[in-house]
């Protein structure tokens, strides 16, 4: 990939078609955007918001080693990552990450590479506020994460 | 030489402050050390590290095992396992 990629750490809101359209404006060596986007859940009303605490500096770098990991792993066009940090509500933004490439089976694999390792290598933590107004603690790491990371360890280069 | 030691989430919140700057002893060779060493410190810091495996650990804004060395090191953060994305 020509460039480095894009990695944001805000407090503010993303917008998603914006973040596609940097990447693809003016090119026509891009055949395939992949895009993710992860948003705040209520669990069903339980939850009123999430607190995401971050490590400033090391989130900026490890987002941006786990991203030069996919470049070099990848034949990518463009890549952008965007994380939130602060208060944020049910429904809204949490994460993007957009991976462009000339096929989709890069991208695909970028993408899905880069939010394994962002669960489980990023330096972010949620608290949840609950809608009843307790503090319903730390999010508890899950083991599948985990194991969804390790298995792009696993696989033959 | 002063390290700075950095808590983050859980860590942070039973150790009751978000950062300070310690003079490490003699012997202190490794992590592992680092965070025995931490956790004899007072009841707030046994009380973060009572689990020392599910402690992640930092150098320099990088992840490291338990048994890397800590010379050198600048900051040192701790924290829980991560939950972003």
């Amino acid at each position: 990939m020509s460039g480095v990629p894009m990695v944001r750490i805000q407090r503010e809101d993303f917008d998603v078609a914006a973040e596609i359209a940097r990447l693809t404006q003016g090119r026509a060596d891009i055949g395939a955007v992949v895009s993710f986007q992860g948003l705040c859940r209520d669990e069903e009303g339980q939850l009123s918001a999430l607190e995401l605490e971050h490590y400033p500096g090391m989130a900026e770098a490890e987002i941006g080693r786990i991203a030069a990991e996919a470049i070099a792993r990848w034949p990518l066009q463009g890549l952008t990552v965007i994380h939130r940090h602060g208060k944020i509500a049910p429904g809204e933004n949490i994460v993007l990450v957009v991976a462009a490439s000339a096929h989709r089976l890069a991208a695909f694999e970028a993408a899905n590479f880069l939010m394994d390792y962002l669960k489980s290598r990023a330096p972010f933590w949620k608290k949840e506020h609950r809608a009843d107004g307790t503090d319903g603690g730390w999010v508890e790491a899950k083991q599948a994460d985990d194991e969804a990371a390790a298995r792009w360890k696993a696989r033959p280069e | 030489m002063t390290t700075r030691l950095i808590y983050f989430a859980w860590v942070r919140e039973r150790i009751g402050k978000p950062e300070e700057d310690v003079e490490l002893p003699a012997g202190i060779e490794t992590v592992a050390d680092l965070l025995r060493w931490l956790k004899s410190r007072g009841e707030e810091y046994e009380h973060a590290l009572q689990y020392p495996d599910v402690i992640r650990v930092a150098i320099n804004q990088e992840h490291v095992e338990h048994r890397e060395k800590v010379a050198g090191a600048r900051e040192i953060a701790l924290f829980p396992p991560m939950t972003g994305g």
